[in-house]
């Protein structure tokens, strides 16, 4: 197996703090990989370097081999790397319809075409009908997307970070704030559209991670203490002791 | 709010599908039969060159999410370059007929589109506005400082009628100019439409929306913005140039800041959310300036009156308050609206006349001849050096303006009502 996405020394601070303090990790391709950690340990800030939101102070970010350290957000996308958001973050004033849809004119080649029809690109309709259907939004598809429950809001979410295809998707909190049926929903949504893909996912809910996961890593006070498979993060005492208090199990 | 329409593709025939584009169509080609003086004709023609000029200015706000405050100078410079072109054509003789001048001015608005795009479009928001402020402030400037381009203050003329040909036509008669301004009309604003259902124009909105999500799905927002941006400054363009030819003259009020301030204007009044507002706003505007100026001269205070009234209460525009009832009208509804409407547009209507009561005396105050003192309005002759016409007026303003507002939410009421009835219909 080759590694989809490796990360080499990585420091983030912000002002004089230090965020991030010297992360080494990497993920094979065609692996489930979650980051846990307590509130504060910087899960949330590394998510963003990966997905090149935020600039790594030291360090570099290898996508595939390929260096992308200061590499915009558009172009990591290109190059099959999708992500989604903690804060809900859609295009309010489209349908839902067309907010899948946008997550996928790039990557389907459309690109920046101002001849083509939008309504007659039959690859993109169709795949977007299905996009839909995958995240059981099929009834919603002409509704404003701002006019959106939260957890379809997240559905969504989800569906515009898998409707180009990409093979490497991360998710941020992808079951935030929802209830436990809803939750279950997502966990087997993740499943499905992640099958043969990479993922990488940040989550506070244990269930989830050690639902999902083929390898852990969890990260304290901007240093990964520990990563492995379940089963090792599960009875290693350094990560016990870091979740005094919450439960591991 | 703004969302387009979205059905999925429907596969009706070609006629249908674009029915409201063939009956424009008749309609453009009718009015002149109808409309036959000259003034029509002239007012037609300006009409046309501002619906293609404000639909170029809203492929920035509504579209691109871009306010910008110097959209003329795509417009003036287009109209420019277009002069120019009729000039060179006209004194040199070569083959220039003039219905494709206009793409002199395209390509100017272009250019220059992507000139001052590929540094302003970096970002949107204030920062987009200053520059075009500034952008726009530097080029009304630059159009009376370079004479030799410009013409100064005379601006540049030129004879249409000097040119090749069009099939036997010269252009001579206002009904020509009005079937070549039209024409263009017709083209441009179906093309900006087409624009909008684009890969572009979609990520367009999607970028106005969420910048930062555009980036997320592989596009980078300034790309998006400038060739949003460049294609604004085209149709500005192609607007100007049909301006040059149908007023043979192009000056700095082109290029200037009222004229950037009153396509902002016209798209705001009809509604930047909808395709169509700015073609209801360039039409309404329009009429206004061609029509109220006929009857009073401060007929800009009331534009712009009814532009900080549109911001105010009705921030979806003209279009958007058509389409807020469409639904309501659908299930045939409308009727349980009337009273409600009546018992805020009876106040509302009271408080307008007090106010342009109030208006037009202040403005006959400081207007009128020495020993003069009375005023002729609303068919009536007023003394203004008497207090009653002051009082009367103020009464109707101010009580008006409460009575008005003491019965609007059960208005809004009454229209919540009948829509969530529609909405209801709408889902069965």
């Amino acid at each position: 197996m080759s590694t989809a996405i490796e990360l080499i020394d990585l420091y983030k601070s912000f002002g004089s703090t230090e965020i991030i303090r010297g992360v080494n990790l990497a993920v094979e391709q065609g692996e489930r990989h979650a980051i846990i950690g307590p509130n504060g340990a910087g899960k949330s800030t590394l998510y963003n370097l990966i997905t090149a939101k935020y600039l790594p102070t030291a360090g570099r970010i290898r996508l595939r081999g390929e260096d992308v350290t200061g590499c915009p957000p558009y172009e990591i996308n290109r190059m099959g790397l999708a992500r989604s958001f903690q804060v809900t973050n859609i295009f309010p004033r489209m349908s839902v319809f067309e907010n899948v849809r946008c997550g996928m004119l790039w990557a389907m080649n459309y690109r920046y075409s101002f001849w083509r029809d939008v309504d007659e690109l039959d690859d993109v309709n169709a795949r977007s009908r299905q996009v839909l259907e995958d995240i059981g939004m099929t009834s919603r598809a002409d509704v404003p997307a701002g006019v959106l429950s939260y957890a379809e809001q997240r559905a969504l979410e989800i569906g515009i970070t898998i409707a180009g295809g990409a093979d490497i998707v991360l998710l941020d909190e992808p079951t935030a704030g929802m209830n436990r049926s809803e939750t279950d929903h997502t966990v087997e949504l993740v499943r499905r559209i992640t099958e043969n893909k990479t993922l990488i996912m940040v989550e506070h809910d244990m269930s989830v991670v050690f639902g999902l996961a083929d390898r852990i890593t969890v990260l304290v006070y901007g240093e990964v203490i520990a990563s492995g498979p379940p089963n090792e993060i599960r009875g290693n005492p350094a990560v016990r002791e870091a979740y005094l208090g919450e439960e591991v199990d | 709010m703004a969302v387009a329409n979205t059905a999925a593709p429907g596969r009706s025939s070609f006629l249908r599908r674009n029915a409201i584009w063939w009956a424009a169509l008749v309609l453009v080609v009718l009015l002149p039969q109808v409309a036959r003086s000259g003034t029509a004709i002239a007012v037609l023609n300006q009409m046309c060159i501002m619906v293609i000029f404000s639909l170029s200015y809203n492929m920035l706000l509504g579209q691109g999410g871009m306010l910008s405050f110097g959209h003329a100078v795509y417009f003036g410079l287009g109209g420019y370059f277009a002069m120019h072109l009729i000039q060179l054509a006209g004194g040199a003789g070569f083959f220039m007929p003039l219905p494709l001048t206009p793409i002199a001015g395209g390509l100017a608005g272009l250019f220059f589109g992507l000139l001052f795009g590929s540094f302003s479009t970096n970002r949107a928001g204030t920062v987009f506005a200053m520059i075009s402020l500034g952008i726009g402030e530097m080029i009304a400037a630059s159009s009376l400082i370079f004479v030799k381009f410009s013409g100064g203050e005379e601006g540049i003329t030129a004879d249409r009628t000097d040119l090749t040909p069009f099939f036997g036509h010269r252009f001579g008669s206002e009904v020509e100019v009005y079937y070549l301004i039209a024409g263009w009309m017709m083209l441009s604003a179906w093309l900006m439409y087409r624009f909008s259902r684009t890969p572009l124009g979609r990520m367009a909105n999607a970028v106005r929306d969420n910048p930062e999500r555009a980036e997320f799905v592989g596009y980078s927002q300034r790309r998006v913005r400038l060739l949003s941006f460049m294609a604004a400054g085209f149709f500005a363009g192609i607007a100007g140039g049909l301006f040059a030819l149908n007023y043979e003259i192009v000056t700095e009020e082109t290029v200037n800041l009222v004229t950037s301030g009153i396509v902002l204007l016209q798209a705001y009044i009809g509604g930047v959310g909808f395709f169509a507002g700015p073609i209801v706003g360039a039409v309404v505007y329009t009429l206004l300036q061609t029509l109220l100026s006929n009857y009073t001269e401060i007929w800009a205070f009331y534009v712009g009156l009814i532009f900080v009234a549109t911001v105010m209460y009705a921030p979806t525009g003209l279009t958007g308050i058509i389409m807020m009832h469409l639904p309501i009208y659908r299930v045939r509804k409308l009727r349980t609206l009337a009273l409600p409407y009546l018992k805020v547009g009876v106040p509302a209507l009271c408080c307008a006349i007090g106010v342009i009561g109030m208006l037009e005396l202040l403005h006959y105050l400081s207007v009128r001849a020495v020993g003069q003192s009375t005023k002729r309005l609303f068919w009536m002759s007023l003394n203004v050096e008497q207090p009653t016409p002051w009082i009367v007026f103020g009464l109707l303003a101010v009580g008006g303006f409460f009575v008005a507002r003491r019965m609007a939410p059960a208005l809004v009421a009454a229209w919540e009502a009948a829509s969530a009835q529609a909405q209801g219909r709408g889902e069965r």
